[in-house]
C-alpha cells in the first residue's frame, strides 16, 4: 500500500508540474487606451518619496476617474528580485519608479514589460525629453521597454579635510591622470590620515563592476559601453590599462580588499568614493568635493564620460489601464516634475539641455552643476540579453585577477570576454 | 556416505504456517477485499491530507524542479506566450562544464570536512559536560542555544568585526595573522565560515545529545565504574555508543546544512569572494535562478545537490550507524 501510496503521490505531482507549464495568450499589447486606476511603486528612499507623494497628489487632485495608487517597493533582497516576482506572479504594478536598465532585457524577456514605442506619441516623446543618450536604452528589437528617467553619473568624491591633513591641495587636487591619481593616493596612504585612499565594495555582486572598472572605462574609451554590436569591448588596451590601474591600488594596498560595513567615506575609513549625486544627503557631514574620474593621460572634464547609474520607469504587461499609466509616466516626466525631483533628490532627470533647463536649481546648488554637466556624457550598461550574467562573468574575472592578483590581467580580459561574446550571443 | 543438511521440515514451504506473516487461509481473504484503497481504506482517507501536503510541498516542487531541469525554462508573466522546449542534458552539461560549479562544491566539502566533525565532536563534549551541571544548568544551555536563535544577520557583523584585517583575532595573533586576512584569504574564507555556522548551530546540536544522553541507563556508567573505568573509559563505552542514534542525527542534520550554506558565505564574504572561494552550489542557484533568470540552470545543480546529499547521507548511515544502533 505504501507504494501505492507513493505512486499516487509522484503521478499527482508531476501532474501538477506539468499543469504548471502551460501558458495563455499575451497581454503585453493589450489595453494601450484603457483608462481607470492604477498602481505604482517608487524606491523606498527618503527623498524620492516625498518626491512620490507629491506627485501621486497632484495627478489625483486632476484625475478623479484616474487615481493612482502608490507605495513603495515591497522589501526584497533587490528591486529587481521583487519586480521579477511580481512579473512572474502576474500582480506586478503598472508603473515602477526604480526599474535598472540591467534587469530590462530579463524583464523583457519574461514577457513582463510594456514596449512604450507602441504608443502613438512614445519613441518621439522619450527622444525629444532625453535626446541621443535615450538610444542606449532600446532594446534589440527597436522598441522602448524602458522609460530613461533619472541618471546619478558617477564621479570621484574626495574628503576635503582628509586632503588637507594630507599635505594635498583640498581645492585642485590632482586627481586627473592615474599616475595623479596614483600618487595622491599613496600620500594619503603614507600620511595615515585614512587607512585606505579609495574603497569601492570589493564584493562579488554582479553590479559592483558599475562602481570600479566601468566607469573609468567609459572615461578611458570616451563613451564605449562594455558589450557593443553583440559582443565584449574590453579586452584591449584601453580595458588592460584600466584594470592594470585598479590592481596597482589593490596591490599597494591603497584600495581594501575587505568589505566595510557602512560607508566607507562618509565614515572617512576611505579619503575618496566613487559615487553620484545621490549620496550627497548622506554626506552631509563631510566637506567634499567631485571631480570626474581619471584617465591614463587625463581629459578635459568636459569630455570625459562616466557611468550613469540610472534608474529607469518600467511599465508593466500586468497593468489594465495602460493609457492611464502613460499619461501619467508624461505627467511624472514633464518639465515641472523634473524640476520638483531635482529639488527634491537633487538626481539628474534624463532630459536634454539639463543645467539650460533648470539654470536657478543649477546657480542656487552650484555642487550639483558638475553633475547636471556630466549627466550628459555618460555610459549605460548594454540593453543585451544575460545582461545579469554577463556582469556577474565580468565581475568573476575581476575579482580573481584584479582585486586579488590571482591571474594575469590580459588572461581575466581574454577568459571574459569570450565568455560575455557567447553570452551576448545567446548561448 | 550421504550428508543430509538438516533443517526444520517444512520452513521453506509458501504455506508453513511458521513463516512471517497472516496465515495463507487469511492472505487470500485479504486479497479479496483489498480494493483501490488498500486493506484499510478509512486509513488511507485520514492520511490522505498528509499526503496532499506532502505531494504539494515537497514532491511537486521536486518533481518541478527536475522537469525544469531538462526544459529551457524561465519565469514568465501569466498569458506571456513562450517557447520551453525539451533540451536533454543541455542544462547538466552546462552545470558540469562551468568551473564555477565544481568549485561551489569543493568549497561545500571543504566546509562538512571541518563542520560536521567538530560539530559533533563539540556538541557531544560540551552535552556531556552540561549534563553534568548542577547550578545554573539553565543558563549554561540558553547561552550555547542563543546563537542558533539569533538570525546569521545579526550576529554576522560580529564576527566580521573579529576576523578583519585589523580585527581582535588578528590584534591578539600580531605578526602570525594571515596575510590576506581570513574573510579575504581564498584558503582561509571557507573554514572561517565553516567555523561559524558550527558555533552557531552548536546550541541545537547539544539539545540532541543532552536528550539522547537522558536515555543510557545509569546502571551502565556504574558497571563500568564497578570495573575500575574513569570518566573517560566511561564516555568511549557508555556515552558514545549510547547515543550513536543521535550522532547520525547529527551528522546528517550539519551535513544538509552544510549543502544548504548561504547566508553566512553570503554575509561573510559578500557573494561568493574571494575570488569564488565561499561561493556554494545554493549561492549558484540563487544567482542562476534569481538574479540571473535562468531557473533551468538552476534546477539542474539544485538536482546534483539533492543526489550528493543522499549519496552523503547514505555514507554516513553506513559509517555511523542506522536504526539497528
Amino acid at each position: 500500500m505504501r507504494r501505492r501510496i507513493l505512486t499516487l503521490a509522484a503521478v499527482a505531482a508531476g501532474a501538477l508540474a506539468l499543469t504548471a507549464c502551460g501558458g495563455g495568450g499575451g497581454s503585453a499589447g493589450e489595453g494601450m487606451d484603457s483608462k481607470g486606476d492604477i498602481t505604482i511603486w517608487y524606491s523606498n528612499n527618503e527623498a524620492e518619496i516625498e518626491w512620490g507623494k507629491q506627485m501621486v497628489e497632484a495627478w489625483n487632485a486632476d484625475h478623479p476617474d484616474e487615481q493612482i495608487k502608490a507605495q513603495e517597493i515591497p522589501a526584497g533582497k533587490s528591486s529587481e528580485e521583487v519586480i521579477g516576482a511580481a512579473i512572474t506572479a502576474g500582480n506586478a504594478p503598472c508603473l515602477v519608479f526604480n526599474t535598472s536598465p540591467a534587469a530590462v532585457p530579463g524583464f523583457q524577456k519574461q514577457g513582463g514589460l510594456v514596449n512604450l514605442s507602441d504608443f502613438e506619441d512614445g519613441d518621439s516623446y522619450i527622444t525629444e525629453r532625453s535626446g541621443d543618450i535615450a538610444e542606449q536604452y532600446r532594446s534589440e528589437d527597436g522598441g522602448f521597454y524602458q522609460f530613461p528617467w533619472k541618471s546619478n553619473p558617477v564621479m570621484i568624491f574626495y574628503n576635503k579635510a582628509l586632503f588637507q591633513q594630507a599635505g594635498l591641495d583640498p581645492e585642485n587636487p590632482k586627481l586627473s591622470t592615474y599616475d595623479e591619481f596614483l600618487e595622491t593616493a599613496r600620500t594619503i596612504s603614507q600620511s595615515g590620515v585614512a587607512p585606505f585612499a579609495i574603497n569601492p565594495a570589493p564584493t562579488s555582486e554582479f553590479f559592483q563592476s558599475w562602481f570600479d572598472f566601468y566607469p573609468l572605462y567609459a572615461a578611458q574609451t570616451g563613451g564605449t559601453q562594455l558589450v557593443e554590436d553583440g559582443a565584449a569591448t574590453f579586452n584591449s588596451e584601453d580595458g588592460a590599462t584600466v584594470a592594470d590601474f585598479w590592481r596597482t591600488l589593490y596591490d599597494e594596498g591603497l584600495a581594501g580588499r575587505e568589505q566595510y560595513q557602512g560607508d566607507a567615506f562618509a565614515d572617512a575609513y576611505a579619503a575618496m568614493a566613487i559615487v553620484g549625486p545621490w549620496a550627497i544627503s548622506v554626506y552631509e557631514d563631510v566637506d567634499w568635493g567631485a571631480v570626474p574620474v581619471p584617465t591614463e593621460n587625463g581629459t578635459d572634464p568636459a569630455e570625459t564620460w562616466t557611468f550613469s547609474d540610472a534608474k529607469n520607469v518600467g511599465m508593466f504587461s500586468a497593468c489594465e489601464n495602460k493609457g492611464t499609466a502613460w499619461d501619467v509616466l508624461k505627467f511624472a516626466t514633464s518639465e515641472d516634475q523634473d524640476g520638483k525631483w531635482l529639488e527634491s533628490t537633487g538626481q539628474m532627470p534624463l532630459r536634454q539641455n539639463l543645467t539650460e533647463t533648470y539654470p536657478d536649481y543649477f546657480s542656487a546648488n552650484a555642487a550639483y552643476e558638475q553633475f547636471g554637466d556630466q549627466a550628459s556624457r555618460t555610459v549605460e550598461v548594454p540593453n543585451v540579453q544575460n545582461s545579469v550574467e554577463i556582469w556577474q562573468t565580468f565581475r568573476d574575472g575581476y575579482s580573481k585577477s584584479v582585486i586579488f592578483g590571482e591571474e594575469d590581467v590580459s588572461a581575466f580580459l581574454q577568459d571574459a570576454a569570450d565568455k560575455i561574446d557567447s553570452l551576448a550571443s545567446g548561448s | 556416505m550421504t550428508t543430509t543438511v538438516a533443517g526444520p521440515a517444512g520452513r521453506t514451504g509458501k504455506n508453513d504456517p511458521a513463516r512471517p506473516g497472516p496465515p495463507a487461509r487469511e492472505q487470500g481473504r485479504g486479497r479479496r477485499r483489498r480494493g483501490i484503497l488498500g486493506e484499510n481504506p478509512i486509513g488511507v482517507l485520514l492520511s490522505a491530507p498528509y499526503i496532499a501536503f506532502i505531494a504539494l510541498v515537497f514532491a511537486y516542487p521536486i518533481v518541478f524542479a527536475v522537469w525544469m531541469s531538462f526544459h529551457d525554462y524561465f519565469f514568465a508573466a501569466p498569458g506571456a506566450q513562450v517557447d520551453r522546449p525539451f533540451v536533454g542534458f543541455e542544462n547538466y552539461v552546462a552545470v558540469l562544464s562551468d568551473p564555477k560549479v565544481w568549485q561551489s562544491f569543493y568549497n561545500v566539502g571543504v566546509f562538512l570536512v571541518i563542520n560536521v566533525p567538530l560539530t559533533v565532536v563539540i556538541s557531544i563534549l560540551l552535552a556531556t559536560a552540561l549534563n553534568r551541571v548542577v547550578h545554573a544548568k539553565t543558563f549554561f544551555r540558553v547561552s550555547y542555544y542563543v546563537p542558533y536563535v539569533t538570525a546569521s544577520v545579526a550576529v554576522v557583523a560580529v564576527w566580521m568585526f573579529l576576523f578583519a584585517k585589523n580585527g581582535l583575532i588578528n590584534q591578539i595573533l600580531g605578526p602570525l595573522a594571515p596575510n590576506p586576512s581570513w574573510l579575504v584569504n581564498s584558503a582561509l574564507a571557507m573554514p572561517t565560515i565553516a567555523f561559524f555556522v558550527t558555533w552557531k548551530g552548536m546550541g541545537f546540536y547539544i539539545l540532541l545529545y543532552l536528550a539522547a544522553l537522558q536515555n543510557i541507563p545509569k546502571e551502565l556508567y556504574e558497571s563500568v565504574s564497578m570495573d575500575g573505568g574513569g570518566r573517560v573509559r566511561q564516555f568511549f563505552s557508555v556515552t558514545v555508543p549510547g547515543v550513536r542514534p543521535a550522532t547520525l542525527l547529527v551528522v546528517l542534520l550539519s551535513t544538509i546544512t552544510g549543502a544548504n550554506l548561504f547566508t553566512e558565505p553570503y554575509l561573510l564574504t559578500g557573494g561568493g569572494g574571494p575570488n569564488g572561494a565561499s561561493a556554494t552550489p545554493v549561492l549558484l542557484i540563487y544567482q542562476k535562478g534569481i538574479q540571473q533568470g535562468n531557473p533551468d540552470v538552476a534546477a539542474a545543480i539544485g538536482v546534483m545537490l539533492i543526489i550528493m546529499v543522499l549519496a552523503l547521507a547514505a555514507i554516513q548511515r553506513k559509517f555511523v550507524g542506522g536504526e539497528e544502533s
